[in-house]
């Protein structure tokens, strides 16, 4: 296993693999089908990321959803895949929304998103701005500052404290919001690896049939998620 | 030279629900009909087959179901002095695309407004007079009554399979059904489903306060059920995908299942997909249209349709945009108040406060888009608007609509929104909560309207429409009374933590949140030409034989879900149509 230079999130990786022994030993029942062979995250060859923003999204979105505490984070769901796979397709090319101008990017968050750029421009543009805000904070790119120096700079951007400017003041609400989705949605978009996430809560995916249920009152559903594709967990 | 079909009876614009109630009914007398739909073709299977269907991604987050802002959209305002900007991606409202419309990926709430409703400014002069009526609301009467239109919400709770429990029957009040509503002449054709834990509970702690708690009418069936027009149904399984989904499995009512097989039967309908509508045309004398020209996406070319009449059901926001692309109507100018076309546009109040129970579970994903145990005891006809200083009425309401993770994770107030604190947050409350929300009426106002946008154009050149709208005191007050009602139920119910989700006085239209699609008025019905756009029977005035459809229709917005009232309009306009019209096609007021 190869370290990401300064990546802080080597743990995760460890855990991620532990795990992986772990479901290999009881391969054939059915966990074995929850965590299917996929490359590890840092063989992965993004779509749409550079390699400078493939390290920010690694390290940011593993500080949006971290791998301590109970419950997988972004890195052992893979939503750096997923992120990357959204970017690469129609949603980063903002194919259905309108974006003729005039485009006034001043507007107040209330009236939607009003700067010119699409998801993906947005993304390549804040990363490197963001970059250069850490860099004169902290004198190092973000990806490499510490844990609680991430914390506080992903902080400071959410606040608006980091200011990046008009059109990309927008950045921090998108990845937040991509980073759920990733950790969410169904696997078949990459992220939410085995459906780690969906286990985590008790959501049962794409099971959608509950006929008995409605009166079972304050009893748990019994059974594990069902992606699209018919991968159990 | 735009390309010029074979001349129809009647061109539908727009399939949804509206569109096929049309249909149907115009078919039945052998006119020769053809819709036109600018979206995809849709049907059961392929479209929103099991488990391709169950996707939040693509149909919740994504809105792969609905239009799409790059095809049309509106511009926003808040008020006259500020600069409109695009509506550029989906959130607060969420129109169709593609055949059956909206009525494919609704919620299905099903309500008749109250009666107090249809004669709302007669009502209040009548019973504290017009002065507390505020300058610049310009409320009026229904140009119809309830009773008038009885019938005609008896045929759409039929046609669409409504389930639930009628609460007056024929004047007759009757013990779990809706005390305050207007008198029904037959009940639901289908049973109420059974309440979900959070339903229930609401349900007990609202017979506890000494309110009226009844299951929310569903336009989901409860059990087998066979239409008027043989269309069949079957019992819902609470999937937990409902509200911007197509149903998997014959239960929601919508064209697809109560409608369009039946339609396509007779030989005397078509209908054409990827047509987007870009005009009404117009005789050279300007009192009939002469049929409508739209763009043929699979050739890329303007074509004309020449029919004898003009159905517009396009939804309320597109029909408004039409009729002021093509100079129907007077356009409204909100500075004046002069004019017709886009006037009293207006939209839904909601807000919810969520109960978190540590030790309890509610399995949130076992629900449908109805799905919900009601009270209207803070509805219109039970308000004190003089005592209560303000005008307006809210159902409240709780039950799960679905469990879906990326949108449906409410933390208690307080809860970090990322990091270890957010993924701990989750872990411990996901599906250990109860919401009870509000839905209340908004009134209109001189400058809630909708007119063209001067700067901004659509992919076809034509100006966007522009909304001006906010939230204006008055409704605010109301939902400042209503949250301070729940609260009742919160100190009743001793939820281990909350979280109040509820517009602040003060608060302005915020376009980014899903609030409703509840969009309505801007080609309002009126008694006389000089008020409004339609005639009772929703006849274009001036132009007789161009007939609208749908919520641009309300004088002002009611405290309900829109498509009940939609839906006994179109079919009260069909049987003014068939009845009245067709052997003498002139103004039928
Ligand atoms: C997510 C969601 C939830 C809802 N829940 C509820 C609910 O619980 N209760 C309730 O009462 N209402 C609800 N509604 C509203 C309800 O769906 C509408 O009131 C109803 O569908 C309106 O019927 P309509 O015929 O006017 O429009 P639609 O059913 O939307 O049909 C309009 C059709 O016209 C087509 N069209 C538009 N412009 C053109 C053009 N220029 N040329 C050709 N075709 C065109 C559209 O593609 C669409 O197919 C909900 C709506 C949404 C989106
Ligand atoms: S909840 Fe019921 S009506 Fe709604 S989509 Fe699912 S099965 Fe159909």
């Amino acid at each position: 296993m190869t370290d990401l230079p300064g990546y802080p999130s080597r743990r995760s990786f460890l855990k991620a693999s532990a795990a992986g022994v772990a479901i290999a030993g009881v391969a054939g029942t059915a966990q074995a089908e929850a965590t299917p062979q996929a490359p590890p995250l840092e063989a992965y060859e993004p779509a749409y990321f550079t390699p400078e923003e493939w390290q920010f999204i690694l390290a940011a979105t593993a500080r949006l959803i971290p791998s301590e505490g109970n419950g997988p984070g972004a890195i052992e769901t893979r939503v750096p895949v997923f992120i990357d796979l959204q970017l690469a397709d129609d949603y980063g090319r903002a194919d259905d929304w309108y974006m003729m101008g005039p485009h006034d990017p001043t507007a107040g968050a209330d009236r939607g998103w009003q700067t010119p750029l699409n998801p993906a421009q947005l993304y390549r543009q804040a990363i490197p701005a963001f970059n250069a805000w850490c860099e004169a904070q902290y004198g190092k790119a973000f990806a490499v500052l510490d844990t609680a120096q991430q914390d506080a700079a992903l902080t400071a951007l959410q606040k608006g404290d980091a200011d990046l400017g008009d059109e990309l003041k927008i950045f921090f609400a998108t990845l937040l919001a991509n980073t759920k989705e990733g950790y969410f949605a169904d696997p078949m978009y990459g992220g939410n690896h085995g459906m780690q996430a969906w286990v985590y809560i008790g959501f049962p995916g794409a099971r959608a049939a509950y006929r008995e249920w409605p009166t079972r009152h304050n009893i748990k559903y019994p059974l594990g998620p069902v992606s699209i594709k018919g991968e159990r967990a | 030279m735009a390309r010029q079909e074979a001349k129809k009876d009647v061109v539908i614009v727009g399939l949804g629900w509206t569109g096929s109630i049309m249909g149907i009914e115009l078919a039945q007398e052998g006119l020769e009909i053809v819709a036109l739909e600018r979206g995809r073709d849709q049907h059961t299977v392929p479209e929103f087959k099991y488990p391709n269907q169950i996707d939040e991604l693509k149909y919740g987050v994504r809105f792969k179901n609905m239009q799409h802002p790059a095809q049309q959209t509106v511009t926003v305002r808040r008020n006259l002095d500020e600069t409109a900007l695009p509506y550029r991606n989906m959130g607060s409202f969420l129109p169709a695309n593609g055949v059956g419309g909206a009525g494919t990926h609704w919620n299905g709430h099903t309500w008749r407004p109250q009666e107090v409703e249809f004669h709302l400014r007669s009502y209040i002069r009548d019973r504290w007079g017009e002065q507390i009526i505020p300058e610049d609301m310009t409320i009026a009467d229904y140009p119809v009554s309830y009773a008038e239109l009885e019938p005609f919400f008896t045929q759409f709770d039929k046609v669409a399979g409504i389930s639930g429990y009628a609460g007056n029957l024929n004047g007759q009040i009757r013990e779990g059904g809706n005390p305050f509503e207007a008198p029904r002449s037959e009940d639901y054709p289908m049973p109420p489903h059974p309440a979900t834990y959070d339903s229930a509970k609401f349900g007990e702690a609202a017979r506890a306060l000494g309110y009226h708690p009844f299951t929310m009418p569903a336009g989901i069936a409860s059990t087998a059920y066979t239409n008027p027009y043989g269309m069949q149904m079957g019992p819902c399984n609470f999937c937990g995908f409902c509200e911007r989904y197509g149903c998997y499995q014959y239960s929601k009512a919508s064209p697809q299942t109560a409608i369009l097989d039946a339609l396509k039967r007779y030989p005397n309908f078509s209908y054409r997909t990827h047509a987007e509508v870009l005009r009404v045309e117009k005789s050279a004398d300007g009192k009939t249209a002469t049929g409508v020209t739209y763009f043929d996406e699979a050739t890329q070319e303007e074509v004309f349709q020449p029919a004898d009449i003009v159905i517009m059901s396009s939804y309320q926001l597109n029909n408004v945009h039409l009729m002021l692309v093509s100079g129907i109507g007077q356009p409204y100018d909100p500075a004046t108040g002069e004019g017709v076309t886009g006037k009293n546009y207006a939209y839904q109040i909601t807000g919810g406060t969520t109960l978190f129970f540590k030790d309890e579970i509610f399995n949130p994903f076992v629900g449908h888009g109805a799905n919900a145990t009601v009270i209207d005891d803070f509805g219109m006809n039970q308000n004190d608007f003089g005592a209560l200083g303000f005008i307006g009425g809210s159902y409240l309401f709780s039950g799960t609509f679905n469990g879906q993770p990326i949108r449906s994770m409410p933390l208690p107030t307080g809860t970090a929104a990322w990091g270890a604190a957010w993924k701990e947050g989750i872990g411990e409350w996901y599906g250990h909560s109860m919401t009870i929300a509000t839905h209340g009426s908004v009134m209109s106002y001189r400058t809630h309207s909708l007119d063209l946008d001067p700067t901004y154009t659509d992919r076809h050149g034509r100006p966007l429409m522009r909304m001006t709208y906010d939230w204006n005191d008055n409704e605010l007050n109301m939902e400042a009374y209503l949250t301070g009602q729940i609260e009742k139920f919160v100190d009743f119910l001793k939820p281990d933590a909350v979280a109040r989700g509820h517009k602040l006085p003060g608060a302005h239209y915020d376009v980014r949140p899903y609030q409703s699609t509840h969009n309505t008025g801007g080609h309002i019905m009126s008694e006389t030409p000089d008020t409004g756009v339609v005639n009772k029977f929703s006849q274009v005035w001036g132009m007789h034989n161009v007939f609208a459809c749908g919520a641009g229709n309300f004088v002002q917005n009611t405290q309900y879900n829109p498509t009940g009232l939609v839906g006994a309009l179109a079919y009260h306009t069909a049987h003014a149509i068939r009845t009245q019209y067709l052997s003498n096609p002139r103004p039928l007021v």
